[in-house]
């Protein structure tokens, strides 16, 4: 769909005024200035002071001082830090099995029997609770005296496992926890492109005797491919993102093992042994120029279609 | 339709499909059935260890019941309500004239201004969190309400003005062309014609931001503190600082603070999932 504006549609009556004239031109900017305010002054600007705060040593009350980039190349001997960006690596390539997770249970679903509408809400359920809620059922859940796991466990005779108190397990026992929610949210996106497929290709291929997993490779998921964007875009946003559920199953524990760049940035800007606002501010950056990478591949591909869309 | 209608296939498969739909459906609900089954039990269950037996008796009035009269959960709930529901008016205001104006308008730096507010909202939280924080105790707003409210407002415009624009765009441009040749004011293009024309994306919005706003918890712990300005996310976990090993406290508490984006999505679940999907189909 074209959206040029038009040039000046109904004739200057007798000039009624600059604004009248150029209404086409100034309106647009009207429209924007409060959003675009709003976003400068809580977004834009503030990513651009973080950069700035990374340069200095700062508890945040007092005075700042200037040590250019020696926040960061305390960064480079941190063990903690090291290990938060590792697990953000976990997190990263874990999360994406929301993916053919979600594509999974929406084949599952994708038939019409009785009911069906309710079961995929329910399905849809546990990403519609907060994490901090979803946090706290997985850890009691995990919970090595009580858990429902454990008790699981217990009946195939296997010991119990204390999920969250295992340096080595935590990390993928919160990740186990943060694909649950996610996976709804890709299952969700796989039904709604499901209905679009178009049923004619499907037949053509039936007809050529293509079924199963050919079916599903080489009709079914290029026609996804919008879905598929979506939810990789969202799975990694969210698995950038994880806060929530670390601070409320373990608190980064145990001996830190569980931090992500997130969590620890967070503890290391406010945490109650002092504010280190600029080691903070570093850590933060560091995450953001990760993100970065993602963000310009995602700013790429709809820059691509909005070309193409014409 | 892939995979093949069940109903095409043999009677055997057919019930086997139907047995293990329900199934699917408590395996994967499990973890959050055992803590529904824990909010009703009473506190004797827990210490004489009988955590997966019948409940001893049904106590779910008076764990409710002590959740919402002698905890400060109703007070949270409310802060969550002073939070979100202006977010959201603010938030749908905002991105509807942005929205429509990159949506209607060309101009030279259209998709730059676009691209922006997507940019933007893909960031991590983190790299705002020290200048926000700054910012909001600079303007005496740091434990209140209304200094959430703002953040949330300015970041969630990102994201709505991405949906609103993209939802105009799909609007038939010969309207708005036929209102210009009648020489209807642009505000009023926006008002009459353009907006009723929205609701559809604005009831996804609304949904949409609703949960997202009411779910978050980080902002609530850098930008709050206490239980005079805490949304309900936050307050959870003082509320269970306070009820410490009182599992079935916790787990009532648990679920009211889910309780109101559920019902929201139950009750909009068109319009959330529209919202949800927008762009996942061509």
């Amino acid at each position: 769909m074209t959206s040029a504006a038009l040039p000046q549609a109904h004739p200057d009556r007798g000039g009624r005024g600059w604004y009248r004239r150029n209404e086409i031109a100034i309106t647009p900017w009207l429209f924007l200035a409060p959003a675009i305010l709003f976003f400068m002054v809580y977004v834009i600007i503030p990513i651009f002071q973080s950069f700035n705060i990374s340069l200095y040593d700062w508890d945040g009350l007092g005075e700042a001082r200037f040590i250019g980039l020696g926040n960061y190349s305390e960064l480079l001997d941190d063990r903690a830090f090291e290990v938060s960006l590792w697990n953000n690596f976990k997190w990263l390539l874990l999360y994406l099995l929301a993916i053919p997770a979600g594509l999974f249970i929406a084949l599952f679903l994708n038939q019409t029997v009785t009911g069906i509408r309710l079961y995929k809400s329910l399905f849809f359920f546990p990403f519609v609770i907060s994490q901090v809620v979803v946090g706290l059922v997985f850890t009691w859940f995990y919970d090595p005296t009580f858990g429902l796991l454990n008790t699981i466990l217990g009946v195939f005779g296997l010991g119990p496992v204390n999920v969250l108190g295992d340096p080595t397990l935590v990390t993928y026992g919160i990740i186990a926890a943060g694909l649950w929610p996610q996976t709804a949210y890709c299952m969700i996106l796989y039904l709604t492109g499901l209905n679009a497929v178009d049923p004619e290709q499907v037949e053509a291929a039936r007809l050529d005797g293509a079924k199963g997993w050919k079916m599903l490779w080489f009709i079914i998921i290029p026609q996804l491919k919008p879905a598929t964007f979506i939810a990789f875009v969202v799975t990694i946003i969210g698995a950038l993102r994880s806060f929530d559920l670390i601070s409320i199953m373990t608190n980064g524990g145990p001996f830190g093992t569980s931090r992500v760049l997130s969590f620890y940035m967070f503890e290391k800007a406010l945490s109650e042994y002092g504010f280190r606002m600029g080691y903070g501010a570093a850590i933060a950056v560091v995450l953001f120029l990760i993100m970065l990478c993602f963000i310009a591949y995602f700013l790429w591909s709809m820059y691509r279609e909005e070309k193409g869309g014409r | 339709m892939f995979p093949r209608p069940i109903q095409t296939q043999s009677r055997a498969v057919q019930i086997t499909y139907q047995t293990f739909l329900p199934l699917a459906l408590i395996l994967w609900l499990l973890p959050l059935i055992a803590v529904a089954v824990f909010s009703i039990k009473p506190d004797t269950d827990f210490t004489s260890g009988n955590y997966w037996g019948m409940p001893g008796s049904f106590e779910g009035f008076t764990n409710y019941g002590k959740v919402f009269f002698a905890s400060d959960m109703p007070r949270y709930m409310w802060n969550s309500v002073l939070i979100t529901v202006p977010t959201v008016i603010g938030a749908v205001a905002l991105s509807s004239m942005a929205g429509f104006a990159l949506g209607i308008y060309r101009f030279k730096s259209n998709l730059w201004i676009f691209f922006m507010f997507v940019a933007g909202n893909f960031v991590p939280f983190q790299i705002l969190m020290v200048p926000v924080r700054d910012l909001t105790i600079d303007m005496g707003l740091y434990n209140s309400k209304t200094g959430l409210v703002l953040f949330h407002i300015a970041f969630q415009s990102g994201f709505c003005t991405l949906f609103m624009r993209n939802f105009i765009r799909q609007l038939p441009f010969p309207l708005i062309e036929a209102a210009r040749v009648e020489g209807v004011a642009e505000w009023r293009i926006f008002w009459y014609v353009v907006l009723p024309l929205m609701k559809p994306a604005i009831a996804a919005l609304s949904v949409l931001i609703f949960t997202f706003i009411w779910n978050d918890y980080f902002w609530a712990v850098v930008l709050t503190q206490g239980p005079e300005s805490q949304p309900v996310t936050a307050g959870i976990t003082s509320f269970n600082a306070q009820f410490r090993a009182a599992y079935h406290l916790m787990s009532a508490g648990s679920i009211v603070a889910a309780i109101p984006p559920v019902a929201m999505f139950f009750l909009m679940q068109k319009h959330f999932i529209a919202g949800l999907t927008l762009g996942a189909v061509k």
